[in-house]
């Protein structure tokens, strides 16, 4: 069993987050893990991807090679186009519909979610709108984590586990309410797959 | 032991830690800045009197490093490759005076450019030094090598080179750990002439270094990180280093290798494996991140003429990153890419932070210089070289740190007046201040801007040597008072931001004006904030 996600978004918008709680359902589940991050100057408001593998059985190269990813997991939908020549023939395509603008010319959102329909496996949501109506809008890289869980080879509690891991040290009312965030996400991707 | 779950870099600080590491010295680098912070987090370090402040820049870090090993104990000083540049000198001449305490120096080139100015491969530098190379091709291997590191540097008696690639800095996997080795006592060289590098003594340490490379190569031959793979179709032969390795074994996940293969960890590069693999076989394919360095060395190795293939025929890409695909098509196998990226996708490259105080220190020199020609800004290393993308397009070089104050004072010399540097303040304290002294030294028509942040932000906001002393520093060696300038770069301030630069671009001599305003990022670092409060600057 092998599962290789590319994540994506802008720099700043906390995929390592995203990132870090995969890993901890990983380790639950006593699976190989390698992820490539990346730091400096793209971290400053540039395109940024984190390649994350997870198997049982040993895992060689940090880069997932090009037509090979399972999943890509965007939370900017025209940042989760980038990454299509990685994408394997069967794989989904997991992204956020909040544009990120932080340049002149970018295309017109409606442009960027036709190009997203054309994709024979997608789930796009408004993870945004969705983390605001559950209270916190910081939750919606989380929203998104959860929309992507019915396509890995991991249990969905595991991923729970991992959440209360994180933020554990930030109490109660924080850990519960990103559990709700991922709920929600799968909740609309179990409909929408 | 337990198992953690590291970057590559965090690995080597943490395998450096179980190996018993008394002092760290480096100054931030992508991709090597992790290292230095892992242990400056660590409360294992903090309990046991880890050195892990910053240094200056490179150069002051290794002699920092050169020094503890000099007194007994075990060093480690990190950099990402342009900063070998800046420590070339005491690096290569450490291979001269040999190590007392172990001694690992790491550096972290950046193939692809991915936050760096060029690609340079600091395997040359370990090959120019003639001292041992370690090229890990995982995080075990890494946290192995800076482990045992130590212990082949005090028996060999040289530094040793660990060389990572950025890839492998920032990838996090599970590293197993392994038993904790105490620091060692304090305990000066035997010969007290060891490091003192006269003409007479050098030239004996020198031969020494000559006759130390048959150990060198003896120890690479021996090396659990040098694997002889056997094969049967001798048609080719591989030899693959570091990380890759891993892209070649990645191609071989679901088919049968075939091929004789030599992997690389650890340099000289071992002679009885690389021997035996070109005796053997008719062709040898040589894959490697970085420069086509063990290409080079394999075609000027051997008496029998084995064609050689690898980068210099194109087989595979001379720049760049190595990817598994590139290794496919190395091996002309079949990959099948997904999608090609839609044409409406644009590129989105890293921009200023909004609220950023150098954007408005770049719009009020962009007025500022309204009225003379273009062409005579030159910047530096940082966070402010973003300045030449739109809507600034306010700089026109960045090549080292602090090359933004002496080129502007060659360019000025040549005639190009007023000639204006910016630069940051964490780079000014790196390699700036003796610029600045060349400048006061003749009186040049240079007017230097010192973005004042309070950190090394690029890097992700570590300390900056220059908190609090930058007017100090400026005046004491030599910059008039009256021609230093500090004010806080807002939109409020523009118009008099302008005239002071105005009326500095003017003046026939050396100006300093600090645009002065904390960095956005790092507006959540608590101990800053207290330092800014007892220096005054919030």
């Amino acid at each position: 069993m092998k599962t290789d996600i590319v994540l994506a978004g802008v720099g700043g918008q906390g995929i390592l987050s995203i990132a870090a709680t995969i890993g901890m359902a990983a380790l639950e589940n006593d699976l190989y893990l390698k992820q490539a991050e990346v730091h400096g100057m793209s971290q400053r408001g540039g395109a940024v991807q984190s390649h994350m593998r997870l198997s049982d059985k040993d895992i060689l190269s940090d880069l997932i090679p090009k037509g090979s990813a399972d999943i890509i997991l965007s939370v900017e939908p025209m940042e989760s186009l980038r990454y299509l020549p990685f994408l394997e023939k069967e794989g989904w395509l997991v992204t956020n519909t909040t544009a990120y603008k932080n340049i002149p010319d970018y295309p017109e959102e409606e442009v960027v979610m036709n190009e997203i329909k054309k994709q024979k496996k997608y789930i796009a949501l408004d993870a945004d709108k969705i983390a605001s109506e559950l209270g916190s809008k910081r939750a919606s890289n989380i929203v998104m984590l959860g929309a992507a869980t019915p396509f890995f080879n991991i249990p969905f509690e595991s991923f729970e586990e991992g959440l209360r891991k994180i933020f554990g040290r930030k109490g109660d009312k924080i850990v519960n309410m990103n559990i709700e965030a991922l709920r929600a996400g799968k909740e609309f991707a179990d409909k929408n797959k | 032991m337990d198992k953690l779950l590291l970057l590559g870099d965090e690995a080597i600080a943490q395998g450096a830690m179980d190996g018993g590491m008394s002092g760290i010295y480096a100054y931030p680098g992508t991709p090597s800045t992790e290292i230095t912070e892992y242990v400056q987090a660590s409360k294992f370090a903090e309990e046991n009197n880890i050195h892990r402040n910053w240094s200056a820049n490179e150069k002051t870090a290794m002699e920092g490093a050169l020094g503890m090993s000099y007194a007994g104990k075990r060093s480690m000083v990190c950099m990402k490759h342009v900063g070998l540049n800046v420590a070339a000198d005491p690096f290569v001449n450490s291979a001269i005076t040999g190590t007392n305490g172990g001694m690992i120096v790491v550096v972290a080139d950046d193939p692809s450019m991915h936050s760096s100015q060029n690609e340079q491969d600091s395997r040359f530098y370990g090959k120019f030094a003639m001292v041992p190379i370690f090229e890990p091709a995982n995080q075990q291997e890494a946290y192995e090598m800076a482990y045992h590191g130590f212990e082949l540097s005090e028996k060999l008696k040289s530094p040793i080179l660990l060389r990572i690639t950025t890839r492998l800095a920032h990838s996090r996997s599970g590293v197993q750990r392994m038993k904790q080795i105490p620091q060692n006592e304090a305990k000066i060289p035997e010969n007290l002439r060891q490091f003192v590098l006269l003409p007479a003594i050098a030239r004996k340490n020198y031969q020494g270094l000559l006759s130390n490379q048959v150990n060198m190569e003896t120890a690479s031959e021996n090396s659990s990180y040098n694997k002889y793979f056997e094969g049967t179709d001798k048609n080719l032969g591989i030899v693959a280093s570091g990380i890759a390795y891993n892209y070649l074994m990645e191609n071989f996940t679901n088919r049968e290798l075939k091929h004789p293969l030599v992997k690389i960890g650890q340099y000289p590069i071992p002679r009885k494996q690389i021997n035996k693999l070109l005796d053997e076989c008719e062709k040898v394919m040589v894959i490697e991140e970085g420069y086509p360095i063990i290409e080079e060395m394999l075609r000027g190795f051997q008496d029998k003429g084995t064609p050689i293939t690898g980068k210099y025929d194109g087989t595979l890409p001379r720049a760049g990153e190595l990817t598994p695909n590139h290794v496919a098509q190395a091996f002309g196998f079949d990959s099948e890419e997904g999608e090609p990226i839609p044409e409406i996708v644009k590129n989105r490259p890293p921009a200023m932070c909004q609220g950023c105080g150098h954007i408005e220190a770049y719009n009020a020199l962009n007025k500022a210089l309204s009225e003379y020609s273009e062409g005579r800004v030159f910047s530096d290393i940082g966070c402010y070289t973003l300045g030449a993308l739109p809507p600034y397009e306010a700089i026109n070089s960045c090549v080292d740190m602090g090359a933004s104050i002496t080129m502007a004072k060659g360019a000025a010399d040549a005639g190009l007046v007023p000639a204006v540097a910016v630069i940051g303040d964490s780079t000014f304290t790196h390699s700036g201040i003796t610029g600045l002294l060349d400048c006061v030294i003749e009186k040049s028509p240079v007017t230097i801007i010192i973005s004042d942040n309070f950190t090394t932000a690029m890097t992700g906001g570590q300390d900056s040597h220059a908190l609090g002393k930058l007017e100090d520093i400026c005046a004491g060696v030599g910059v008039e008072k009256e021609h230093i300038h500090v004010f806080k770069p807002t939109k409020k301030n523009f118009d008099e931001m302008v005239d002071i630069m105005k009326k500095e671009l003017a003046y026939d001599g050396v100006s300093v004006i600090i645009p002065r305003r904390q960095c956005v990022q790092t507006m959540k670092n608590k101990k800053l904030a207290e330092q800014l409060k007892q220096l005054g600057l919030k």
